[in-house]
This record gives structure tokens, sequence and C-alpha cells, in this order.
């Protein structure tokens, strides 16, 4: 063997199978809400809770936000679709099996292109991708107690993605990660909320070892218990080496030991052995009685279509080209679904500086929507008023400081922003002389100021400077021009003092 | 096709039943009954016949994505042999 090899002797090959919850109101087959975070047992009905004699209905916007998804994955849909019962025993589970699709998905044969690191673009392959029911939560008891269940998950609409083993490094699984949500957000499938499990991760990983000549493919592990894109990355590098290691000191090679499923322990940063399968589950699959088959028409396709338009990795590059933002800003804005993205345009459109609009719907905006917990479709300020806002400062007519107070009085009445100014009379001080002798006085009143000002120095000397702007600006309700209080501030403490501003 | 008690087994042991020997004997010959009487189909020649995922001819049945009522809480978990008023309660899991 090579003493030093630079490159890793093998290649990382990696696939991925991704769960994700659905943006419904409710859940997959009854009128229970779908959300995270209520308290236990609070959205549960007989037909989540698998009572005997009940009867699942489709919630059809699960349905359609599931072809968004598959669609947008390039993936084959296919024109007849089943659902099956796939039978096991756990406690998360109340009916004893969970209904989802086992031969006939609704849609196969798909991809998503990803960035590589030398700039270009990679396909990665979408095997299928079905819609099923989740299980609830189980909280596991502490030594000898009980375990605790909570079925308001249970019965809410799950995504499963299923990847081919087109990923050959760690980094390469990340990305394709942040693609999928980058495009599953934009499109309000999901809002792949890692933290929250809203997405879920497994990796099935080996390596494809070049040992004298050949290549040999080392035993599939299967990789769970990732909680973020950094402890997938993590998790695949770790598993890489390990493996390799393995390799080396038992040669063991695919099909030689049973299937092998590991946990990532993010403390300590490794995977741990959870068991070997002998032998495939036995889940006994059968077509679920209950739910008649789905046929996916031409027409029920077009709308689909039609509600996708731009794919997000294109408006992301659009934006960033025709408003001139940051990628960044583009990427966040993106992220953050397609109707907040909408708004931007229409906001940025009625600016002279889009990134001001960029600005500020990922801070002020974003921030309200946070606090009041609306969509950017409750937001009461249309675009174009925001714009009228926002553009006032573009032209000086107020400050940034007067057009905050203006904007939440905006949110509260939803009146005009030139009506609110005028009212309270915001309109921004922005003549020389006047603000020149509101200095002069300010500074006549507090002779201390020029004294620290002189005693001081560097930043603490800076910090002066400041404290007389507040001053100003306290005289002037907010209202004065702040670059041109600050220029007015500095040249009089230079000028009464004679020690320079730094 | 005749199963085999050992098939009957594995059977029992993915619905959770313990059988005796003699359950399992009596078991193995009462299935053997019912899948001797179900193949008297592979009589009939299926050959172009579509596989049928479903007996009822309708296809398309959906809901609307409108929240209805849930339990109130004590009523989900009245029938429960064992909870701690907020969740079900059940032994210990091994994972």
């Amino acid at each position: 063997m090579a003493t030093s090899t630079e490159a890793t002797p093998y290649t990382i090959v990696i696939g991925l199978e991704v769960h994700v919850q659905l943006l419904t109101e409710t859940k997959l087959f009854c009128g229970c809400r779908n959300r995270f975070g209520d308290p236990p047992n609070t959205n549960v009905c007989p037909i989540c809770l698998g009572m005997p004699g009940v009867l699942p209905v489709m919630n059809q916007k699960a349905f359609q936000l599931a072809l968004r998804a598959a669609v947008a994955l390039n993936c084959q849909i296919a024109r007849f679709t089943k659902w099956d019962r796939k039978n096991y025993y756990y406690p998360d589970l109340p009916k004893n099996y969970q209904i989802s699709q086992y031969d006939l998905p609704f849609s196969h044969d798909g991809y998503l292109e990803i960035p590589t690191a030398d700039g270009g673009t990679k396909r990665v392959g979408i095997i299928r991708v079905h819609l099923e029911e989740d299980a609830g939560k189980l909280l596991h008891a502490e030594r000898g107690g009980k375990s605790q269940v909570d079925l308001n998950r249970a019965g809410t609409p799950l995504l499963e993605i299923v990847t081919k083993p087109d990923m050959n490094s760690p980094a390469e699984a990340r990305t394709f990660l942040e693609e999928l949500r980058l495009l599953l957000r934009y499109l309000e499938v999901s809002d792949c909320n890692m933290q929250e499990g809203s997405l879920r991760c497994d990796a099935n990983i080996n390596l494809h070892v070049q040992h004298n000549g050949q290549t040999v493919a080392t035993p599939i592990v299967e990789v769970k218990n990732m909680n973020s894109f950094k402890a997938v990355e993590a998790a695949m590098a770790y598993e890489a080496r390990r493996q390799y290691e393995e390799w080396l000191r038992t040669g063991a090679k695919l099909g030689e030991v049973p299937k092998e499923t590991r946990g990532w322990d993010e403390n300590r940063a490794v995977t741990v052995s959870q068991r070997r399968k002998e032998e495939a589950s036995d889940y006994r699959y059968f077509p679920e009685p209950d739910l008649v088959p789905v046929v996916v028409s031409e027409q029920m396709l077009q709308e689909v279509r039609s509600q996708i338009g731009e794919f997000p990795a294109q408006r992301r590059l659009r934006l960033a080209a025709e408003y001139g933002i940051p990628e960044y800003d583009a990427r966040v804005i993106v992220e953050l679904g397609k109707a907040f993205a909408d708004y931007f345009e229409q906001f940025a459109r009625g600016l002279e500086n889009p990134k001001n609009a960029s600005n500020w719907m990922l801070q002020d905006v974003q921030r309200t929507l946070n606090a009041k917990g609306w969509t950017i479709e409750q937001f009461p300020v249309r675009p174009e008023k925001l714009a009228d806002l926002v553009s006032r400062i573009e032209r000086r007519e107020i400050n940034t400081h007067a057009a905050r107070e203006v904007f939440a009085e905006m949110i509260e009445s939803g009146r005009d922003p030139g009506a609110i100014i005028a009212e309270r009379g915001l309109t921004m001080v922005s003549d020389e002389q006047q603000l020149k002798a509101i200095v002069d006085q300010v500074l006549d009143e507090n002779p201390k100021v020029l004294e620290d000002f002189k005693k001081k120095k560097g930043k603490k000397r800076k910090q002066v400077a400041g404290f007389v702007r507040g001053l100003i600006m306290r005289q002037t309700k907010g209202r004065a021009d702040a670059a041109l209080v600050e220029r007015l501030v500095n040249e009089a403490l230079v000028a009464r003092t004679g020690v320079p501003l730094e | 096709m005749a199963l085999s008690a050992e098939q009957v087994q594995a059977v029992a042991l993915l619905a959770r039943l313990r059988l005796t020997d003699e359950e399992l004997a009596v078991m193995t010959g009462q299935l053997n009954k019912i899948v001797e009487y179900v193949e008297q189909l592979h009589e009939v020649d299926t050959k172009d016949v579509e596989p049928l995922a479903h007996p009822l001819p309708i296809s398309n049945v959906f809901r609307e994505d409108r929240l209805r009522p849930s339990l109130p809480r004590d009523v989900a978990l009245r029938n429960a042999p064992d909870t701690d008023g907020e969740f079900f309660l059940v032994p210990p899991v091994l994972d």
C-alpha cells in the first residue's frame, strides 16, 4: 500500500430518506388541527386515535401540496395511485398500522439540482415521493417509569422523499437538504424546521474503496437521529472515516454482514450502533380498504404547474440581478416563501434603491410578522403603501426614526403614511440654519459636555458627540436629519474645544 | 401450498399472539383449510385482468382542509388503561 495519499482512497456514497410535514390546517384523514407545540392530546379525535368503525377521508390540500412538491422535484406523476397499510406495533401508532404508499406511490423518478463546490450544478436523483401519515410522539420514561404518548402528531400529513445514492460527500448531503428546504419553503409545502421535526432525515452511507485496482463496496449503514443540517454533515464525515477504518481492520464487504443502523450522538460527535437487521422487517403491506384510489388528471397537473411558476433557485438569482440586492438577502427572501418574495418585488419597484426594500422586509416587516404570528398575507400594510413610506426616507422627507413610528401606526390603523406624517408633524428638520441654532443652544446649556470632549480620547470622545446628537434629537422630537446633525455637532465640538474628533 | 407450523408461528409473532404447541397445531390445520379454500381462485384465468386496487369503482374522494372540533382531552383519554391526565401512559419502550 502507498505510504501516503493526499486524497482518500475511496468514494463516499450517500442516499437520503427525508420526511417533511405538510403545511395544512388539518390532519391527513380527519379535521383535527395539524400544529406543532399544542398541549398533548388536544388535537385528537376518534379517527386519528384509531377507534374502531371510523372512516378516514383524504385531505385535498395535502394531496395538492404533495403533488406540488413532486412536480417541483421533476418527478413522474403516477396517473393512478393508492394507499396501503404498513403493519407494526408501536405505542405511537394507535391503529397498529400506518397508512402509507407501497407499490403505487403517487410519484417517482425525479431529481433536484444542487450547486457544486466548483460553481457548477449536479443532479441528485429522486427515487420516489409518497404521501403517508405521521405517527404520534413517545416521550421515553426515566428508568422504571412509564412512557408518555402524545397523539397530536398522529395522522398528520407527511411526505417521504427518497433519493438515489447520488451524493458523494458530507457537504453534498447538506447542500441537497438546503436546496430541498429552499424549494419546499418557497412553494409553501412545508416549513422544514428540523428542530421542530417538520423535516427529518435519515441517511444511508457506504464507501467504494479502491483496492488493488478494484472497487470494493463496504456494508451500507443507516444513520439516524441527526437533528440539524450541521449534524448530517458531521455524521456523514464521521461515518466515512469510521467505515474506512473498519474496512482496513476487518475487510468486511457489502453483503457479508447484516445491515446496521447507527444513531448520531451529537454530544460525543460519534455514531453508535443501534441494531443489526437480520432480515427485512415484515410489514405485511396490503391495500388500504378504507381509502379509494386517486386518479390524477391532466387538469389537476396543469393546476399544480401553474401554482408553481418560477422556481426558487431561478428567482433567487433573478432577485439579486434585477434589484441589485446581496445574494444573501435574495436567498432569505425566497426562503420565506413565494408570497413574501412577491411582496418584496412590489415593494422594491416603488423605491429608488431596492436594497432599502430588502432591509425593511428582513428587519421591520419580518420582526412584526414574528411578533404577531402573521403570514405575509395577513400583514395589513400593502406593498405600495410601504413603498410610499420608505420612499419618503429616500427623498429625505422623514428620517428612519420617524418612519418607524409611522410604520407602527400604519399597522394599527391602516392609514396612509402621508396623513400620519402630517398629523404628527414628523416631517424631517433638515434646514441647516435651524439645526445649527439648536446645536449652539444645546452646547450653551451643557458646558460640561465640552470639557468631557476635551478630556476624553478616541472612542470615548466620539461617545460624547453621540450624546450631544441624542440631545438634539430630543429637542427636535426625533425629526432631525440624522446625517446633517452628525456633521453639525462634530463641527461645533471641534470649533469650540479646539481638539480634533479622533 | 401448505403452511408449515414455523410459518404460522412467524405470523403469530407478528400479530403478537403467544400460542401453545396445541394451539399452534390447531391453527396450522385451520389456516391451511382457509388457504386451500382461497386457492380455488387459481382455477380462474386472470391473464388479461388488471390487478384491482380497490373493490369500489370510485376514486378521488377528498375532504376540504377545514378544521373540525377535536375531542376534549379528558374524553380522549377516558378509555385508556393508564393516563396521567395529559398523556396516554404505556410500559417503557425499548427501541
